[in-house]
């Protein structure tokens, strides 16, 4: 292994403008002549607007213009897209609404845009915001699933009855419903995926730019995907050609999937900008996030699983209702079809697999993929369905996963919902989790707490996911309207340093490290000689950005496939320096040296070579020493892993404590350790989160109740535990470095382990049920009830 | 109406004209454009804006910079010396105790303030001191690990990197 190389935990270059406080937010960021947005958005929930009157806020000091919804009609400003269409059962494409940035006549949520204020300072703005006077005819609401599908229900849409955006179906219906005649054992659950908002640290920001001069725009926002947004704001929203619009996502303060999305204020402020020939800049405050971030999650799932006598799983079946929110957020749809329903399976060898997914619109804030995005819903309802067959087939719920895994002779496995896995071993990553997690002695801690009056309880969930989606004619083929490549490109400087451009996108991962890492790795040039340039359409040639635990096993890929041709080119400017043949050249460790002699040549003086070529094969070559990468997957990876929690409640109070957590996870091989497993406590933390602490609410009017950080609960650093943490590798087969992704892993197994020891310790009241999130309030009155 | 705040900022003597409502975060980061200190919330719940104000860690979003007159404020731009990182920033760095970055400059001015009052804080003792700095991306363990690391090393004169 070489020093910083793969494999190995260096530590981050990134760190030192973190800490130092020299980080470059995009708030941060200011810019000559640079006013301020303030966003007017709607209080109600479902509404016409019957008038709206500015006067009074443009009259204010201070105040630039104010903007609506009928100038950017007047701008024929499009509307934000959705980039991925999912067709009915009947084969006819969903219900796709129109999303203006600015609403037109009609409010769909609260926080719903309506206009925008713009001043010389932030505070101007935003007082200036409050004199817009909005008249509204207010509309019936329909705030949650269950209003949304009642008899009768008020329309979100009128075009879209029942609300119903798509009613879609995956899996072979007849087998199922056979397999489920031939069962002697059936288990069924119930289950509510609670809404979650991600909650990145950093709130979303955005400052548009226009160089009149030369026709052309910048927009600096804090995005997962920067080319993404230029092709989505400046294809479909504003019609500005990608060579006049650049993006730039600089310092980003995570993201988690919601900074993947192409959001109302990009394209509001880049329009402004060009209407005021200033820059413009938008910050969200907190409160304004919870009401116009995408939210993530809001299932409502029914699933029946058939065994036969030896808890054997014969057949799945489940129906879910899943919350789009009011409009198509740019990914919403495949969440809880292509992302969910495919991952029914689970590292479990059932034969016969059938969902049904309803789409449905409600007044609420749009819905799309949060860290795990559809798999932890998947594997939340599984697991937990899981744990209740174990008990219906008196079977240790250990002992039921065992039987009906996917075995290891039994890769590659086609499943019956699409997918078809590479590569793993639950049983191997099981045996480590119940060793790692002490799990035999599990009795004499749970007396232990007995002792001190608390009940213990311990959960596990082998859970599967499936990252890196891929590959693009296949995606297209179920309606995904992009690609799903990435393009990486290797600059080696006459020097022999190395800069690095990727279409990935690091609001936290650590790219600068782990791709340096890969860096040194093939060229052997020095870790500090290495940059990686990332988040600007300006520098980097192309790119999908960073989602879906995408960067090592698509985005390193590209970069390692771009790192081969640059090794391949050395190698003939090494065989022309020293009069070999190219393939007698071996390079190692930054040396390219003719096999058996000590004729050799440093990869430094090669790339002079390659800009300053006086003694170089230029019939043969290009001068230069810069390759370029797209790469396509052939397939997604499958990262999957065995949780195992350890909870302690108080009877009195109802609070859950997670005292212990172990997880062994097979992420394929690791590039660097060191950040792998902070991926996995911060996921972890999340899916804790999820399980105990996190809910996002509305009342019936469509007001979000969860609106703040005072009432919508993140986990602190006392709410969690330290997680025992450990990797169990089975290389990925089908790309060259063998790695699967990590991002999301945390979040998908950790809430179905959670309850599942909630519900464990709980079973001496016969509790086998238990909404998430458990909160105290909850677990509290579960027991009295059971009393 | 604006009214001039004097005070010194990471020990120079700085001034700037404010709204009797200028929250003192805003000061920093607008008037003196100091951006290593974030707002993470509007609700005083994040502690991404956690600077020191008279030897004290506050949360610079719920102070007025009027409130501000006349005090020493530090912020983690003034952390270091010389560019020599102070040894709680190298245990960050050394621990991983951070990811994107954004809760990290609040998160070291808060375990500043802790080991100034409790040098040798265990895990449950840092645990609960750092309630109010939420972060999103580490879930807390190696920020743990390094305020301990930093707890340690601060003992020893700042000699131990780790
Ligand atoms: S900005 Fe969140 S506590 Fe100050
Ligand atoms: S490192 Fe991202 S919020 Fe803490």
């Amino acid at each position: 292994m070489t020093k910083n190389g793969m494999g190995a935990s260096v530590r981050r270059k990134e760190d030192y403008r973190f800490i130092t406080g020299s980080g470059q937010y995009t708030d941060d960021i200011n810019r000559p002549n640079q006013v301020y947005a303030y966003i007017v958005r709607s209080p109600v929930a479902h509404a016409h607007i019957r008038d709206l009157d500015i006067s009074a806020a443009v009259a204010t000091p201070g105040v630039v213009a104010v903007l609506t919804g009928a100038d950017m009609a007047a701008d024929e400003v499009g509307s934000l897209p959705c980039g991925w269409g999912i067709n009915n059962k009947d084969g006819s494409p969903m219900f796709e609404p129109g999303h203006p940035p600015l609403a037109a006549d009609t409010v769909h949520h609260v926080g719903d845009q309506i206009a925008v204020v713009i001043a010389t300072s932030r505070a101007i703005a935003k007082d200036a915001a409050e004199l817009v006077e909005v008249d509204y005819d207010e509309l019936p609401v329909v705030a949650g699933l269950e209003a949304a599908s009642a008899d009768g229900a008020a329309l979100v849409w009128p075009d879209a009855p029942g609300n119903v955006c798509f009613d879609w179906e995956i899996g072979d219906k007849a087998a199922t419903d056979a397999a489920f005649e031939q069962a002697t054992r059936v288990a069924s659950i119930d289950v509510v995926n609670n809404r979650l908002i991600a909650n990145a640290m950093e709130p979303r920001s955005a400052i548009g730019e226009y160089d009149s001069g030369k026709d052309e725009y910048t927009l600096y926002t804090t995005s997962q995907n920067p080319h993404v947004i230029r092709l989505l704001m400046g294809a479909f929203v504003l019609g500005i050609p990608e060579h006049k619009l650049r993006v730039i996502a600089p310092d980003v303060g995570g993201g988690f999937g919601s900074k993947i999305f192409h959001y109302a204020e990009e394209a509001i402020m880049t329009w402004a900008s060009r209407k005021l020939k200033r820059p413009v800049k938008w910050t969200a405050e907190r409160s304004e996030s919870f009401i116009s971030d995408a939210h993530g999650r809001d299932h409502i799932s029914h699933a029946e699983l058939a065994m036969d006598d030896d808890g054997m799983f014969l057949g799945l079946r489940v129906s879910t209702r899943a919350n789009l929110g009011a409009y198509l957020s740019t990914f919403g749809p495949s969440v809880p079809t292509y992302l969910h329903a495919t991952l029914l399976a689970g590292t479990y060898k059932t034969p016969a697999i059938y969902a049904e997914v309803k789409g449905m619109f409600t007044n609420t804030v749009p819905v799309d993929a949060y860290r795990g995005a559809g798999r932890p819903e998947a594997s939340y309802l599984l697991e937990r369905l899981v744990d209740r067959a174990a008990k219906v087939a008196g079977l240790d719920p250990i002992e039921i996963r065992r039987r009906n895994f996917i075995k290891p002779e039994d890769f590659p496995y086609q499943t019956p919902v699409a997918l078809e896995y590479d590569t793993g071993d639950y049983e191997a990553a099981v045996e480590k989790a119940l060793e790692l997690s002490d799990y035999d002695n599990f009795e004499s801690r749970k007396n232990a707490s007995a002792e001190r009056g608390k009940l213990r309880g311990i959960g596990i969930s082998t859970y599967i996911e499936a990252c890196g989606i891929a590959p693009s004619n296949v995606a297209g083929a179920l309606g995904a309207r992009a690609g799903l490549y990435e393009a990486g490109t290797v600059r080696v400087n006459p020097t022999g340093s190395v800069t690095v451009l990727t279409g990935s996108h690091s609001h936290g991962q650590g790219h600068e490290t782990t791709f340096a890492q890969l860096v040194t790795e093939a060229l052997g040039v020095d870790f500090d000689a290495v940059e990686i340039v990332h988040g600007d359409t300006g520098k980097v040639p192309f790119g999908m950005g960073t989602y879906g635990s995408r960067s090592a096993a698509v985005g390193g890929v590209a970069l390692v496939n771009a790192l081969e041709k640059i090794r391949t080119k050395a190698k003939k400017i090494a065989a022309h320096l020293l009069e070999a043949s190219a393939d007698d050249v071996e390079f190692k460790d930054g040396q390219l040296t003719v096999v058996g002699t000590d004729r050799s040549v440093g990869f430094g003086d090669v790339a002079m070579s390659a800009y300053v070529p006086h003694n170089y094969p230029l019939d043969e070559l290009e001068p230069g020493l810069e390759e370029t990468a797209f790469y396509d997957p052939k397939n997604f990876t499958f990262p999957a892993g065995c949780h195992i929690c350890e909870v302690e409640i108080d009877p009195d109070t109802g609070v859950v404590q997670v005292v212990r957590f172990t997880a062994a996870d097979d992420f394929g091989r690791v590039i660097n350790p060191m950040i792998v497993e902070g991926q996995v406590h911060g996921g972890l933390t999340q899916g804790i989160g999820q399980a105990l602490y996190e809910n996002c609410v509305y009342d019936e009017s469509g007001q979000l109740l969860s609106g703040s950080l005072m009432d919508y609960c993140l986990p602190k650093a006392d709410n969690v535990p330290d997680f025992a943490v450990t990797t169990n590798v089975t290389p990925c087969t089908h790309n060259v470095l063998g790695v699967k992704g990590c991002g999301e892993a945390g979040a998908i197994g950790a809430p179905p382990a959670v309850i599942n020891a909630v519900v464990n310790a709980l079973a001496e009241f016969g509790i086998d049920d238990m909404p998430i999130p458990a909160t105290p309030e909850r677990v509290w009155q579960a027991i009295q009830a059971a009393k | 109406m604006q009214t001039k705040v004097s005070c010194t900022l990471n020990g120079e003597d700085v001034s700037a004209d404010v709204d009797s409502r200028t929250l003192l975060v805003d000061m920093i980061r607008e008037q003196l454009s100091l951006t290593g200190t974030h707002v993470g919330c509007d609700t005083s719940q994040c502690g991404a804006c956690v600077v020191h104000v008279n030897g004290r860690s506050v949360k610079s979003c719920s102070m007025l910079a009027l409130q501000a007159e006349g005090a020493e404020i530090i912020t983690i731009e003034g952390v270091d010396s010389n560019g020599d990182l102070h040894p709680m920033q190298a245990a960050f760095r050394e621990h991983h105790g951070l990811q994107c970055g954004f809760c990290t400059p609040g998160m070291i001015m808060s375990a500043l303030d802790l080991v100034q009052q409790n040098p040798d804080p265990d895990d449950k003792e840092i645990r609960e001191w750092l309630e109010g700095n939420l972060c999103r991306c580490t879930g807390y363990q190696n920020i743990v690990q390094a305020v301990k690391a930093g707890a340690k090393s601060m003992r020893a004169g700042g000699k131990e990197a780790e």
